[in-house]
């Protein structure tokens, strides 16, 4: 090839260049940027593994399924800040959610003028901005007390009731699951409203004509037709929204009360694998290190999980849209 | 047929018995001027659309014949800023009466749409949904719709096993006609039909073109139509638009053969548009 | 058939009115909750103006925070850490990042090598941010992780432990997800035309990447890394275990930092007004930094 080339008669400018070289080097050069890329997710998910490995060993499933976390007496277990885990995002999902989408038919509609609805969004997006542990100031600032005389109303007001008797039972403190997951609902509600947003603004204005045409009113097409369309969209925003809540750390650990001890009372303090780590690692020490560890692999794990979940579904979702056009 | 819909609706004196003789004055556009903000679209537009017939719009693009048509089920209402003048009167009754609940309105009148627009949900679902949004819940009312509707849209045969299927599964020609079956399933006074064959193939035109023909026994038929062979295959009568002004209404084999108007005869022998 | 008389039921017909009503107070509902979620936000951004606002002066850029108890002092080593160790990320996330991105748009899109990048990106940022923190805490704060034997290993006196290192390394990992998928975005966005014409002309790959590509590309990138600043500069999660915190001056980048984030979280628990005074004019601060860097983002985005 090259020696073909070189025979050709020489024509100013043309032929291979002496510069050639560079642009090998540059290729190769992205090449071990995209491999790095990808190496430094295995190793991440590697060296968790290889520190956790001596809490693996030592404790296996018991870590999981048992409830106490003494670092004095190298017992560990998890089980409460699982609890915590899971209670606290799927609370904060429950408040969110009605919000979350409230703002996103807002937003896709035209109640009000479009001056008035970019405010809106605006705020939302200004939502998303605001650092983590700015929320938690403000929640010890603001929310804290509030939720302390709330905490201590509701012990006695649903005492006696089945099952409000369980969610809201002594003690209350301020610093509680319920207040870490009412600034988790604030943390995911930019979520929550973007991806729903923009789910409901693809779905194609013809079949809201239609729907209009049929005789049906604004919210009986939002119900019937725009809703249905974009549910998938919404599944996603949900299911990306829980795994921000389930991740989420300094808010939750300047408020949830960080207590090891397993309850299902709303208004006492808790727990979450995310907040555990914020509070420990930085004093922790020999097996206490490879129990964080694990710990850490398994939040890993979970917000992996229910990611890779909400992926999916919204990449069904733009397929489905797809078709619809 | 019977009214089992709505029972609670008392029908007013001086409402058209259906086998009565056919008004030539069933849609009666008065004096009819419409704005999109500043813009004005129509200009004092005037014209009696006759009743169970077919009327075609004609008119180059952008000439005001969509936007009349979208007036005739407060479509237009949608659109932020818009406003209009004079009055549009169906079956008697003027549409801008404030007393004229626009749901109601748009459930007499269909609509087809120039790009066919069936719902990601079945059929089945599709052609009930204005009556389940009226609070229709009797099973056997819902099914003697969906059979009469899609007979109706001459569509029954090649789908009445396959109801419960997505609707978005059919070809396109199909999603048209099941559009068609949707708009007539609640029984509408007036079919409004934007471009419905603009999307569509030559074989699949045909069929809604012979669909068309057998549904003006029933409907009065608004069409507006790019395609001036269509509007002299299907229409009775044909009005033309231009720059928002109504050129020239008259019964179609007129427009077609003696126009009386230069820009009428200069449109249809392609002279511009 | 019968023309059935929907359109005459007017004032008569009960159904479709109750069905007009049920749609006005849904359109209120939906109004009231939309505008509900203004008043938290509302109030976030009141206090940290109110209770921010008083301490906000230059002191604060060249004194220490003061001590549990005392009065007066300032953010001045908050942020310089925070600076610097944003700076790191920046410096470690961004040629990877952007690299990368070229590799997956203009080297080889469809390879599996791409395909990995690209879902790597996605995981990462699904990724709970303490997990980074983690990470660097297994690598570089232990004292027998990797890079600290390596350090070891090639004579550099590196010992481990707390340091700035640690937090950058931390924040890099965090932002590189956003750097690689922004910047694939930025390099999707150059006209394919572009490239066609340099090619044409006889240029090379790398010539069309490094004359046409990247200039036509770089707003949008740089949109891209300024987002990820001011992801990393509110972050702290990344911070508490990995630089910790500190009461002086950084003298290198192998000990101990402060950085704002970390400051608000400490000073937060205090019982004293003047350190949670502090934490609320160290919030003003950063929730300043971030907007900027959000801001700029948007408009060097625009000017393209």
């Amino acid at each position: 090839m090259t020696t073909l080339q070189e025979q050709r008669p020489a024509v100013p400018n043309s032929g291979p260049r002496p510069t050639r070289r560079l642009p090998d080097l540059f290729r190769i050069l992205c090449w071990v940027a995209a491999i790095a890329t990808v190496a430094t997710l295995a190793w991440l998910i590697g060296e968790i593994v290889r520190q956790s490995w001596p809490a693996i060993s030592k404790f296996g499933f018991s870590f999981v399924s048992e409830a106490k976390w003494i670092p004095s007496r190298d017992q560990f277990g998890v089980l409460p800040f699982i609890v915590g885990t899971a209670l606290s995002s799927l609370i904060a999902l429950l408040l969110a959610f009605p919000l979350g989408l409230a703002i996103a038919i807002f937003l896709s509609e035209d109640f009000l003028p479009l001056p008035v609805r970019q405010v809106v969004r605006f705020t939302v997006e200004m939502l998303a901005a605001i650092p983590s542990v700015v929320y938690g100031l403000w929640g010890i600032v603001v929310l804290v007390p509030m939720m302390n005389e709330f905490g201590r109303w509701a012990v006695k007001a649903f005492k006696g009731v089945p099952v409000l008797d369980t969610l809201f039972h002594a003690p209350a403190y301020g610093n509680s699951l319920l207040t870490a997951s009412l600034v988790l609902a604030l943390m995911i509600l930019p979520t929550l409203t973007a991806i729903s947003r923009s789910a409901l603004v693809a779905v194609p204005a013809t079949l809201r004509e239609g729907s209009y045409a049929l005789g049906a009113t604004r919210w009986e097409t939002i119900f019937r037709v725009l809703l249905p369309t974009a549910a998938p969209g919404v599944v996603a925003a949900t299911i990306l929204a829980l795994g921000r809540a389930m991740g989420e750390t300094m808010a939750v650990a300047m408020l949830i009360g960080n207590s090891p001890r397993l309850t299902f009372s709303l208004v006492s303090p808790s727990g979450t694998l995310a907040s555990l780590l914020a509070n420990q690692f930085g004093e922790a020490s020999d097996l206490q290190i490879n129990a964080l560890m694990y710990a850490a692999l398994l939040l890993m794990a979970l917000t992996l999980f229910v990611n890779i979940a909400g992926e999916l579904v919204l990449r069904y979702t733009q397929r489905r849209t797809a078709g619809i056009r | 047929m019977p009214n089992t819909m709505e029972t609670d609706v008392t029908r007013p004196a001086g409402t058209p018995q259906a086998p009565s003789t056919p008004k030539s004055d069933f849609i009666k556009v008065s004096g009819f001027n419409f704005f999109y903000g500043k813009k004005q679209a129509l200009f004092d537009i005037n014209m009696e659309i006759p009743e169970r017939q077919v009327t075609a719009f004609i008119g180059p693009s952008g000439c005001g014949k969509s936007t009349l048509l979208r007036n005739f089920n407060r479509m237009n209402d949608l659109i932020d800023g818009t406003r209009h003048e004079g009055d549009i009167t169906i079956g008697g009754r003027s549409i801008y009466d404030p007393k004229i609940e626009i749901i109601s309105l748009r459930r007499s009148i269909g609509m087809v749409f120039q790009k066919s627009n069936p719902f990601p949900k079945s059929i089945y679902e599709n052609i009930v949904y204005s009556l389940r949004i009226a609070g229709q819940r009797n099973r056997r009312v819902l099914d003697e719709a969906v059979e009469r509707s899609l007979r109706g849209a001459a569509l029954w045969d090649e789908v009445k096993d396959r109801l419960n299927e997505s609707a978005l599964g059919l070809s396109g020609g199909q999603m048209q006609r099941l559009c068609i079956a949707r708009a007539i399933a609640n029984n509408p006074e007036v079919l409004l039909m934007d471009e419905p064959c603009s999307a569509l193939d030559p074989i699949a035109t045909a069929k809604v073109e012979e669909l068309i023909h057998a549904l003006k026994k029933d409907f009065t038929i608004v069409i507006v139509t790019h395609n001036m062979q269509q509007a002299t295959r299907c229409s009775d009568h044909t009005a033309f638009f231009y720059l928002g002004k109504l050129i020239e209404f008259d019964a179609t084999q007129k427009i077609f053969s003696n126009p009386s108007q230069k820009k009428t005869e200069d449109y249809i022998t392609g002279r511009f548009g | 058939m019968a023309a059935n008389d929907h359109f005459f039921a007017t004032a008569g017909g009960h159904r479709t009115s109750s069905r007009a009503i049920g749609n006005q107070i849904l359109s209120i509902l939906c109004i009231g909750l939309a505008g509900a979620t203004l008043i938290p936000l509302v109030s976030i951004l009141f206090l940290v103006v109110k209770k921010g606002l008083p301490l906000l002066n230059l002191d604060l850029f060249r004194q220490l925070p003061p001590a549990a108890g005392s009065l007066g002092g300032g953010l001045g080593n908050a942020m310089l850490g925070t600076l610097l160790m944003v700076g790191i990320a920046l410096v470690i996330a961004t040629p990877v990042g952007v690299l990368a991105a070229i590799y997956v748009n203009e080297y080889s899109p469809t390879s599996k090598l791409a395909n990995a990048v690209r879902f790597v990106a996605k995981l990462l940022t699904g990724i709970p941010s303490i997990i980074c923190g983690v990470f660097a805490y297994a690598v570089i704060v232990l004292p027998d992780g990797p890079i600290v034997q390596l350090c070891k290993a090639l004579g550099i006196p590196f010992e481990g432990g707390f340091s700035a290192w640690a937090g950058g390394f931390a924040l890099a990992i965090l932002i590189l997800p956003t750097i690689i998928l922004t910047s694939e975005q930025a390099l999707i966005g150059v006209s394919k035309a572009y490239r066609e014409a340099s090619y044409g002309l006889g240029a090379t790959t790398f010539q069309t990447i490094w004359r046409i590509v990247l200039p036509d590309a770089l707003p949008a990138i740089m949109t891209g890394v300024m987002l990820a600043v001011a992801r990393a500069a509110g972050e702290t999660a990344p911070l508490i275990f990995t630089a910790l915190f500190s009461w002086f001056w950084a003298q290198s980048l192998t000990e101990p930092t402060a950085s704002l984030s970390v400051l608000i979280y400490n000073f937060s628990t205090l019982p004293y007004e003047h350190q949670i005074n502090m934490a609320w004019t160290a919030s003003l601060v950063l929730v300043i930094l971030v907007t900027i860097a959000n801001v700029t983002a948007q408009l060097v985005f625009r000017k393209k």
